[in-house]
């Protein structure tokens, strides 16, 4: 599936809820089915900055696609994470980085984008973006 | 008088405002107080009416405003207690003032002395000293502190000596609450001839100060904290001290004479004032104090005191919840986790229920590390909650555990 595609079934999967509570319960869930990161990946090189909570990410390139692997302290984060993983795992620098990152607030987690809230959101988007042109470089 | 809440809320527009659909509860108090309508009033009754710049000009509104601005200097001094009017520098709030200390000791200090901080301290009372040792190759000494967070004071008797020159720390921590023992640190200071900052950020709003029976060199609080406005604060040294050192900004308003050879300094407060000030804060600062005292600082105290000891019973009925620095002395601040959830989780699921808290380091990362944890969830009352709102807080906290388990 695009990106485009995975973004629209993740739109359309957040408007069945009606208030926040299950919104936020269906992220704790997405938490739980993150890949398990490596202790060893928790790394200061994999540390994202200005987060609330820590938030590591690590990129794999193989087979022209990136496979990123990531981790919180924080639940709420890591559904996040997960969301993001949904959409941008095993895709192609080329893809990452025509994307839009506007699903975001289609799916009602604008306030996860405010700066002040420090939840690594905008840091994640920022740094898969950064792989992905560092990659395409290659 | 009798202290009716309810009616005191009449007084915060802001309380009427709804988050996510539920009715705001503000438990931020530590970051910023709400603002009165007098004290709004008073800022848009400047612009409205008397906006000028003051010192300099010859005409009528400048003179009005030169008069209110120096009697809500007045007002201060006379709150606080100090001795002299111009002992009172307007700063643009407390981190401004600690680093016009800072940077005005950088020639009066060497390499041979020591100056000494808390471990309780906010990054803004640790940075600019850090700066500052850098600067003179002086060293930096920490007051460590015990497992409850209180300051160990037996340990700050064997640091201080005879080559201590500055003591800094803050009255009351930001992020546990924790009132330390002021009065004694600085008569033990003053026993090896070191002076004494202490930054009232946190104390200035819960109990009356005073300057004069402290003894204290330098003291400093932000208006924001005292339902004034943000932007506006003060810095207080004794005259003697504050006419020894050198300003770090240069600037108008702070001058007597200027050549391209050399320029005199104006006599204080006005050798720290450099710059058109925010004028019209520095009037809503005096009227948020008049706002306060009118309550009665003594009932403030009592009223919070009730409000701590309520909230503190009904957070240590969740199962797993941890109080950090739950000792006697302590202002009304609950800086707490729950076992196995991150403090981030809980404050964003607060929100949804429309209370605010704040969570994380709370700037004061040495703290967090004494713990050994990345953060706490911090609630700060203030004489505008109600306990009603802490019952709320409690079910609020049940419904985010239960999510997050």
């Amino acid at each position: 599936m695009t990106i485009e595609n995975l973004q629209e079934n993740l739109i359309e999967d957040f408007s069945f809820f009606d208030d926040w509570t299950q919104k936020y319960e269906y992220m704790i869930e997405l938490s739980k089915t993150l890949d398990k990161m490596d202790e060893s990946l928790k790394n200061d090189e994999n540390l994202i900055k200005g987060c609330q909570s820590k938030v590591w990410l690590n990129a794999d390139f193989k087979d022209g696609k990136i496979n990123f692997i990531a981790d919180s302290e924080a639940i709420i984060t890591k559904g996040i994470i997960a969301i993001l993983l949904m959409v941008f795992n095993n895709k192609t620098p080329d893809e990452i980085i025509k994307s839009d990152v506007s699903f975001i607030e289609k799916i009602g987690l604008k306030e996860h984008l405010s700066p002040n809230r420090a939840n690594g959101l905008y840091s994640m988007i920022k740094q898969i973006k950064f792989y992905a042109i560092a990659y395409n470089k290659k | 008088m009798k202290f009716d809440v309810k009616n005191i809320r009449e007084d915060f527009p802001i309380l009427k405002k709804q988050i996510n659909g539920k009715q705001l509860i503000y438990f931020d108090n530590a970051a910023t107080s709400q603002t009165p309508t007098c004290v709004i009033n008073s800022i848009s009754n400047y612009y409205n009416n008397y906006n000028s710049n003051i010192h300099r000009g010859v005409h009528s509104l400048s003179e009005e405003a030169t008069e209110a601005y120096e009697k809500a200097r007045k007002n201060i001094q006379i709150h606080f207690n100090a001795k002299h009017k111009e002992e009172i520098i307007f700063t643009s709030g407390t981190t401004h003032s600690i680093n016009i200390v800072s940077n005005g000791f950088l020639d009066l200090i060497g390499e041979n002395d020591e100056i000494i901080v808390s471990g309780l301290e906010h990054h803004s009372n640790i940075v600019p000293w850090q700066m500052m040792c850098k600067k003179t190759n002086s060293k930096l000494k920490v007051i460590p502190l015990d497992k409850n967070g209180e300051l160990d004071l037996k340990e700050f008797k064997n640091l201080v000596s005879k080559k201590t020159k500055l003591v800094f720390l803050n009255h009351v921590s930001n992020a546990l609450g924790i009132i330390n023992p002021i009065e004694e640190i600085i008569q033990i200071s003053h026993s090896y001839n070191a002076l004494v900052l202490i930054d009232g950020a946190q104390s200035a709003a819960h109990f009356k100060i005073d300057l004069q029976k402290l003894n204290v060199d330098f003291f400093t609080a932000s208006a924001h904290k005292l339902c004034g406005p943000t932007g506006v604060g003060f810095l207080y040294g004794k005259k003697e001290l504050l006419e020894k050192i050198e300003p770090f900004m240069g600037g108008g308003e702070m001058i007597s004479d200027v050549t391209f050879e050399k320029t005199t300094y104006a006599e204080i407060p006005h050798k720290f004032e450099a710059g058109t000030p925010n004028i019209s804060g520095v009037i809503a600062f005096g009227v948020a104090l008049d706002y306060m005292n009118n309550l009665g600082f003594e009932n403030i105290r009592q009223y919070e005191d009730k409000l701590l000891k309520y909230a503190t019973e009904k957070l240590k009925e969740i199962d797993g919840l941890i109080i950090y620095g739950d000792v006697k002395n302590k202002t009304s601040v609950i800086s707490f986790n729950i076992s196995g959830i991150h403090s981030y989780d809980i404050g964003s699921i607060l929100d949804k229920y429309g209370v605010a808290v704040r969570t994380g380091q709370h700037c004061a990362q040495p703290i967090m590390d004494h713990f050994d944890i990345p953060g706490t969830v911090r609630v700060s009352l203030s004489f505008i909650n109600t306990f009603e709102e802490i019952d709320i807080l409690q079910e609020a906290i049940i419904k985010a555990k239960s999510m997050l388990s």
